[in-house]
């Protein structure tokens, strides 16, 4: 799957990088902790965050992930936005809640980058 | 940023200001950094606990300090990660190690931070570290990352 049949299964808005939509996605983490996104998210991995503030993209630099989604329709502030499309990470918006995201993306065969926090 | 010939340096200083809740220089040294890392060919895994000692360690001293500094010696062994701030100190070291364990504000806790993670995380990432800390006055912090499991 790529980052535009993530835009549709959510049903989510494009933010920013609509061009960088080809990217493949085969893992996904969710959470709304910089710290936890920092330890877990490996590379290429799509974030899903309810999170909108800058540092969102300095966390998704570091761990080289593939875009962010954000939930709940929250969306970062345009500078926010514009920061990411310099970077060229993707950001979309989605109106469903956390979960639910997580559910369809896992049904249409994204799995968790890290299976267990041991 | 950098040119060529650096890339042959075999030791790199890089050195960062961090004022009062002056949160995004974490994240932007950490980008820093990790993109100097990158320029020098380091392996992803370095790279990448380097990366998240520097943001936790910066934020914490954004966070809690006054003002205080961050410098990062990159040797051909190893790479020092340091920040030194004149701030409140840490009470209690044990304490503070422990996951879940914050005294951070309602404000950064919003931000996504907070969480009681960041020392456990440095130590997690880190192959030596050392904290001295002095209530009232401040606190360093030395993380090592061997690159040769020696240093």
């Amino acid at each position: 799957m790529n980052l535009r049949d993530v835009k549709e299964i959510l049903d989510a808005e494009v933010l920013c990088c609509e061009d960088l939509l080809d990217r493949e996605v085969t893992t996904c983490f969710a959470c709304d902790l910089i710290s936890e996104m920092l330890l877990h998210v490996q590379s290429n991995t799509l974030l899903v965050t309810s999170l909108t503030n800058a540092h969102i993209l300095h966390a998704a630099q570091v761990m080289d992930a593939l875009a962010v989604v954000f939930v709940a329709g929250k969306r970062p502030d345009v500078n926010v936005i514009k920061k990411s499309e310099q970077s060229g990470l993707p950001l979309m918006t989605t109106k469903k809640l956390i979960f639910e995201c997580c559910g369809l993306l896992y049904m249409n065969g994204i799995r968790g980058n890290l299976e267990e926090y041991d | 940023m950098l040119n060529d010939s650096f890339r042959f340096t075999p030791h790199i200083t890089l050195e960062f200001k961090i004022g009062e809740k002056d949160f995004f220089i974490a994240g932007e040294s950490a980008s820093r950094v990790k993109k100097t890392l990158q320029q020098l060919g380091m392996k992803q895994e370095i790279i990448k606990r380097t990366a998240i000692i520097i943001y936790e360690a910066a934020m914490n001293v954004a966070i809690h300090a006054n003002h205080g500094t961050l410098k990062v010696y990159i040797d051909p062994e190893v790479i020092s990660i340091i920040t030194e701030d004149k701030g409140p100190g840490i009470p209690d070291i044990e304490l503070a190690m422990k996951e879940g364990y914050s005294t951070a504000s309602h404000e950064v806790r919003e931000m996504g931070f907070g969480a009681g993670m960041g020392l456990p995380n440095i130590k997690q990432c880190s192959d030596e570290l050392d904290i001295d800390t002095k209530v009232g006055v401040g606190t360093t912090l030395k993380a090592k990352i061997c690159l040769n499991n020696k240093v």
